[in-house]
């Protein structure tokens, strides 16, 4: 063999020592990986700096992630071995990450924290990060759907105050279409969207899956009664059947009394304020949805997105730090100031920028009365299902029970996977 | 008795200046091609992601499911449609295009060439947009035209007859340009003296194009036709934009149903599997297209 060149040697010892000098660089700053989505992964960045000045050994780095892209992005992170040490998550996607064991308990650190207090969290979202009583996440900000709607309109219709039933919501609507005539609407429904559906069959008590989550469970009474009123209100030309897609512009729409009810998320409420004309800023206002009779409150989907830390993370101490940091009710307010998202802690509540915003009122009302879906891996495909299937209802390209029955056996066949499991388990 | 021991342990050289990139192929496609196969075999999910005990082997169960599935038989419908209409449209419309601009009359040909050319290189997301604004039921171009010819408003994304014929129309439209050059290319090789022959003799323009621009574009039909066949039974990024496969699966086609199935539900399975019968389907309509070919030449 030949001699390797002294130079040569040189070299390796130079690459040597600085590779060293880069190790005790990081081992005095820990760098926090932190995935956040859309316009919170934007948005969060402002409130680091104070973060960063509280905690000088610590550097968090944000990646954002478009929503779209976020589910499968994460997936892949976690397949290639390659998760961020915190992250957001919608909390409908927690069951598939702890599924995946990809994310880790927070019991312990909740137990041992000042500053958090699960006391202080909407009951109904944080049962959403709780599997088999363990606590993967916390919730970051909270959201649900209710009524947004065009006061002026109604009340040309003769509608004073927004329906709190079924039957007087089906009045306001037929009132309301009376009024705007032929080629104009009551209510917008997205036909593709899966979300309406299931809240009007959770109010009138639906489990939507049975036997431990293993079967469906869409041609019970609940459900079908739910599907059967729902369907109703397109074909008595009270909601327009169009997707999401097939508006260009909703805003614009809603300006033109296209539909002068929308049943949607908090993150409009600034949306609206910005992107409707001027005129039309003080004629439009949020409710809480209508339950099917007074006795029987209208529930609404405990959605939101939670912050949970990676299992594979060897930085859990630094992250968790952030997370109890961002779970400070000021940051929680400052955090709406900059987006819109509602706060998770019911404390932040109590600040005037909420208590007296009459958009928010609706919202904390509407918090206090949540329901959720099922908490299983498999939903976000269920989910998407039951949105093919109304849609098929809707178009009458199948009757309610034809659709019901595909939709029990599609299901059943999704969760094949899952009954073994638990056979397994047993 | 030597010598054949001694070639038998002879190395062509040739084999080791082919070693690296013969590696190269076998490490990046046939060993990738090869796990995929085996994984159409398996019922690989996020279950099995997160503990692979929970990962069984199914034998040929995905296939089975797979022509079972309603949707699947969906998706191969659209995408037979989409193929069968829109790739001889293509191929015709580039045709015509690259005839129109290879004309002796036309001025500024580089102008047209690159003007046609233009959708082929913008980026799909933006040209998505555009066309969502031209398709708009109601404020869009499209139907705007068609009230000035007295036609009602068609629902052009939203309606499940309308919405594959509007992803074929805009397909073609972004496509076309790339087979125009290729015919270009195959319109300048004809030679100038067999259309003077044929002149002389009294053909008419229609006889011209016919006995001789055709067949002497023989070579390049067959390429054209096999590329944009295989290109078009990929249909995916356009539905992806557009529709997500919508409305009522009218515009779902089997890549984005393996795609759905692979990224969006992590079925990696059965999205193999579904992989697989797409790729059978493309060979054999590759095959058959040759043999047709090698008929009529014979």
């Amino acid at each position: 063999m030949r001699k390797m060149a002294p130079r040569v040697w040189l070299l390796c010892a130079w690459l040597l020592a600085f590779l060293a000098g880069c190790d005790t660089g990081t081992e005095q700053t820990v760098v926090v990986k932190f995935w956040a989505m859309g316009r919170e992964g934007e948005v969060v960045q402002a409130l680091l700096p104070a973060f960063e000045r509280r905690n000088p050994g610590i550097r968090v780095r944000v990646q954002q992630i478009p929503w779209s892209a976020a589910h499968e992005k994460l997936l892949t992170a976690y397949a290639g071995d390659a998760m961020p040490d915190m992250l957001q998550l919608g909390n409908t996607w927690l069951p598939e990450f702890v599924a995946l064991r990809a994310i880790d308990s927070l019991d312990e650190r909740i137990r041992n924290s000042a500053a958090v207090q699960t006391a202080d969290y909407f009951p109904g979202i944080l049962a959403t990060n709780v599997l088999d009583g363990i606590t993967y996440a916390l919730p970051w900000y909270v959201d649900t759907r209710l009524l947004f709607y065009r006061k002026d309109v109604l009340a040309s219709a003769g509608v004073t105050a927004p329906p709190t039933t079924w039957a007087a919501w089906i009045e306001a609507m037929t009132r309301v279409k009376a009024r705007v005539g032929g080629d104009r609407y009551a209510i917008l429904l997205p036909i593709n969207e899966w979300q309406q559906p299931v809240i009007l069959a959770l109010q009138l008590g639906a489990g939507l899956l049975k036997d431990n989550d293993s079967y469906g469970d869409f041609r019970a009474a609940p459900f079908r009664q739910a599907l059967l009123f729902y369907v109703e209100m397109f074909h008595r030309g009270l909601a327009p059947p169009v997707g999401n897609s097939q508006l260009a512009n909703l805003y614009q729409e809603f300006a033109n009394a296209y539909f002068s009810m929308y049943i949607t998320g908090p993150w409009n409420i600034g949306e609206f304020n910005q992107r409707l004309p001027d005129s039309l800023k003080n004629q439009w206002l949020t409710a809480p949805l209508p339950g099917p009779d007074a006795r029987t409150p209208g529930v609404s989907l405990a959605g939101g997105a939670s912050l949970a830390i990676a299992r594979s993370s060897p930085h859990k101490e630094a992250a968790w730090k952030l997370l109890e940091y961002l779970s400070e009710p000021a940051q929680q307010l400052e955090f709406y100031r900059l987006t819109g998202d509602l706060p998770s802690r019911r404390i932040a509540w109590r600040d005037p920028l909420l208590a007296d915003n009459p958009y928010a009122q609706a919202f904390w009302q509407q918090l206090q009365r949540l329901k959720a879906t099922p908490p299983i891996p498999e939903w976000e495909r269920i989910a998407s299902k039951i949105g093919q299937y109304c849609e098929a209802m809707i178009r009458e390209a199948m009757t309610v029970d034809e659709a019901l029955a595909a939709l029990d056996r599609d299901v059943d066949a999704l969760l094949e996977k899952r009954r073994w499991l638990l056979r397994k388990r047993r | 008795m030597m010598a054949g021991r001694k070639a038998a342990w002879h190395i062509n050289p040739a084999y080791w200046f082919l070693a690296p990139a013969l590696g190269a192929i076998f490490t990046f496609l046939f060993l990738p091609v090869a796990a995929a196969l085996l994984l159409s075999f398996t019922d690989f999910d996020i279950y099995a992601l997160g503990n692979p005990d929970f990962l069984r082997f199914v034998g040929i169960q995905n296939y089975l499911h797979l022509l079972q599935d309603p949707l699947f038989w969906k998706a191969l419908l659209n995408t037979a449609y989409f193929a069968l209409l829109g790739g001889p449209l293509s191929v015709a419309v580039s045709l015509g295009a690259a005839l129109l601009v290879n004309a002796k009359l036309v001025r500024c040909k580089g102008f047209f060439r690159a003007i046609f050319f233009l959708p082929v290189v913008t980026t799909l997301i933006a040209v998505a947009v555009v066309w969502r604004y031209l398709y708009h039921p109601r404020y869009g171009l499209l139907n705007y035209g068609l009230s000035l010819l007295g036609i009602g408003p068609i629902d052009w994304l939203g309606d499940p007859h309308w919405a594959m014929p509007a992803i074929i129309l805009m397909a073609i439209w972004k496509n076309f340009g790339f087979n125009m050059i290729i015919f270009i290319a195959g319109l300048q090789n004809i030679p100038e003296h067999l259309y003077e022959a044929a002149r002389i003799d009294g053909a008419n323009a229609w006889q011209q194009f016919r006995c001789i621009t055709l067949p002497m574009l023989g070579p390049t039909f067959l390429f054209v036709a096999i590329m944009t066949m295989i290109g078009y039974l990929q249909l995916f990024a356009e539905p992806y934009v557009m529709t997500q496969g919508g409305p009522s699966n009218s515009t779902l086609s089997i890549v984005l149903l393996m795609y759905e199935e692979g990224f969006r539900w992590w079925n990696m399975g059965y999205a193999a599997a579904v992989a697989f019968v797409l790729f059978a389907i493309i060979l054999a309509a590759t095959l058959l297209q040759l043999k047709f070919r090698r008929a009529d030449d014979a």
